[in-house]
């Protein structure tokens, strides 16, 4: 089983600062990956470098075996809702399937009409006139019907109303079942992922601190954590966890067993201190 | 993609039918009148034996308002097209897209940016071309018979010089280049500025800089000129015109036959020793035989 994200060393700047730097890390496929951090901290940068909306500025970052955007199959691989969903204002809901049916060779027409009468959208609206929850399920519904076997959302419930939330994450986790596509989710609330993710990074001011796997990551759900990672618990996945936490810069992740479900530690979060550290500690139980 | 960006192009291709539509009924109700006052008219037949003058005057006295407000208006709106194609058609292609944020669903979709770019390009700059292309093939199909009697009753005056600043432009295929171009600048300035106004106001800004730079200082260099050497002599001197010559001198113009519509870059009088010559040195140049020198 191969990792679906595999960044080494990925660093983004802007003229004056770095918006994501020394990033390393291997997100597993097959999971619902949170990306959690406060804002600014670089989540929508490694996304964005992750569809190859922006190119690296060091580093090196694969996704499902190739560079982002390398070509129509990569792309085709690669679903991706941007932040704020957005979507031609002036064209109906109905014109935004005919163009993912024109620009995506594997189209699913049956998803969009099943999805379109689940969510209750009026195909002759204008998207400029949609609500915020239906213009996110447009955009969902697009990335999904273009049937990636990876799909990554930046922020898709940030501007939802709690119904309009739950909603739009159910129906992920539904499309998550039924194709079997991985998942990477980035929020800066991780109250949003606590339910539906198995597997969390956490960006703190633009590098990698915590990679860890399980719902019980999702412990890290306290405010505290936002500034900077402080298990009380180690992770503990679905599957066996096996070796010891190893630094990156000494051993770049290697083959994850069948579950996928060995934790990744950062360097940096090593050198931060115990809290990091002790996330991956077998025996901190 | 080439039928999505045909899709979303929609709304300016039924702007420009409409322009178009319009344009071609009024110069189509009005040309057949305008053609047949010039067949009439008999500048045809004499314009191959010399002076066309008193025929060119009565045409033009026959046409009136009408037809010279539509001539004015439809050139001076042919000038204007590429100028409205560059600001509103390709500066807002891609800063709606980095504006609304659209790239971003428009880039991660199957196909690569570099075929969504040709296709944007392509469908966008041919529907330029093929625009102005009509435009000018309307406007030079009506105004034909004014653009061949004018300069027999205007002279050599630069409005209506087939070459001049005013007529090139607007007639044959110069448009198409001209749409091109704007297109290009529109698609450069949005690509670089990223916001749509500015933008605009950038292609606005440079387009109509060409438009008035080009002939002034490029397009006079682009193909050697023809000189010409004319004799003033007792004869010429009463039927040449004065002009300002090179360092506010005042020259003189004879009148060159065969030569009408000609652009003319530049006109110096000389001696016969080859100098400069200013008519207001002499006062009585009856002894001298200083010669004229056309440039065309």
């Amino acid at each position: 089983m191969s990792a679906v994200i595999q960044a080494s060393g990925l660093g983004k700047a802007y003229r004056r600062a770095w918006a994501l730097r020394d990033c390393t890390l291997a997100i597993p496929e097959g999971r619902v990956v949170g990306l959690v951090g406060p804002n600014g901290a670089g989540k929508t940068t490694l996304l964005r470098l992750a569809v190859g909306l922006l190119a690296p500025t060091c580093g090196t970052i694969s996704v499902l075996g190739q560079r982002p955007a390398a070509g129509p199959a990569q792309l085709a691989r690669a679903g991706f809702v941007a932040q704020d969903t957005p979507v031609y204002a002036r064209m109906t809901v109905a014109d935004h399937l005919r163009l993912g049916a024109w620009l995506n060779p594997g189209w699913d027409h049956a998803l969009t009409q099943r999805q379109v009468a689940q969510v209750g959208l009026d195909l002759r609206q204008r998207a400029g006139s949609l609500s915020g929850g239906q213009r996110a399920q447009l955009a969902l519904t697009l990335a999904l019907a273009k049937r990636p076997d990876l799909l990554m959302l930046d922020e898709p419930v940030a501007s939802l109303d709690p119904l309009a939330r739950r909603e739009f994450l159910r129906g992920l986790m539904e499309a998550v079942a039924e194709h079997g596509v991985s998942v990477v989710l980035s929020s800066h609330l991780v109250a949003d992922l606590e339910r539906v993710c198995d597997y969390l990074v956490v960006l703190v001011a633009s590098r990698v601190r915590v990679t860890g796997e399980g719902q019980r990551a999702a412990g890290l759900a306290s405010p505290a954590v936002r500034a900077a990672p402080r298990p009380r618990r180690p992770p503990r996945g679905p599957g066996s966890h096996r070796g010891k936490p190893h630094r990156q810069a000494e051993h770049p992740p290697g083959p994850y067993g069948p579950a996928g479900s060995r934790p990744v530690l950062d360097r940096h979060a090593g050198e931060s201190g115990g809290p990091g550290a002790r996330l991956h500690e077998p025996g901190a139980r | 993609m080439i039928r999505l960006s045909m899709f979303q192009f929609r709304g300016q291709a039924a702007t420009a039918a409409v322009a178009l539509a319009v344009f071609a009924v009024i110069l189509a109700a009005t040309g057949p009148h305008l053609s047949g006052l010039y067949d009439s008219s008999g500048i045809a037949a004499c314009r191959a034996h010399g002076n066309c003058l008193p025929l060119a005057t009565s045409f033009a006295t026959k046409l009136g308002g009408l037809y010279t407000v539509l001539y004015f208006t439809g050139t001076g709106f042919l000038l204007l097209v590429p100028a409205i194609i560059g600001t509103f058609w390709a500066a807002p292609l891609l800063t709606r897209e980095f504006e609304a944020g659209t790239f971003q669903l428009a880039w991660t979709q199957s196909v690569t940016r570099t075929r969504w770019l040709a296709a944007k390009l392509g469908v966008g700059t041919l529907a330029a071309i093929a625009t102005a292309g009509l435009f000018s093939l309307l406007l030079t199909w009506w105004s034909g018979p004014i653009d061949t009697a004018a300069p027999f009753a205007k002279g050599n005056s630069i409005t209506f010089l087939r070459l001049g600043f005013v007529l090139f432009p607007t007639r044959g295929i110069t448009p198409l280049g001209y749409a091109a171009c704007a297109f290009a600048l529109g698609v450069t300035a949005g690509g670089l500025i990223r916001r749509t106004v500015p933008a605009m106001a950038a292609t606005l800004a440079a387009f109509v800089s060409i438009q008035i730079a080009w002939p002034i200082w490029v397009r006079p260099h682009l193909i050697p000129p023809a000189h010409k050497l004319v004799a003033l002599t007792a004869a010429t001197i009463p039927n040449a015109e004065t002009a300002v010559g090179p360092g506010g001198s005042t020259i003189l113009v004879p009148s060159l036959p065969g030569m009408t519509g000609n652009w003319i870059i530049s006109t110096q009088n000389i001696d016969p020793a080859g100098r400069p010559f200013n008519v207001n040195s002499v006062s009585a140049c009856q002894g001298n035989t200083p010669r004229h020198a056309t440039t065309r």
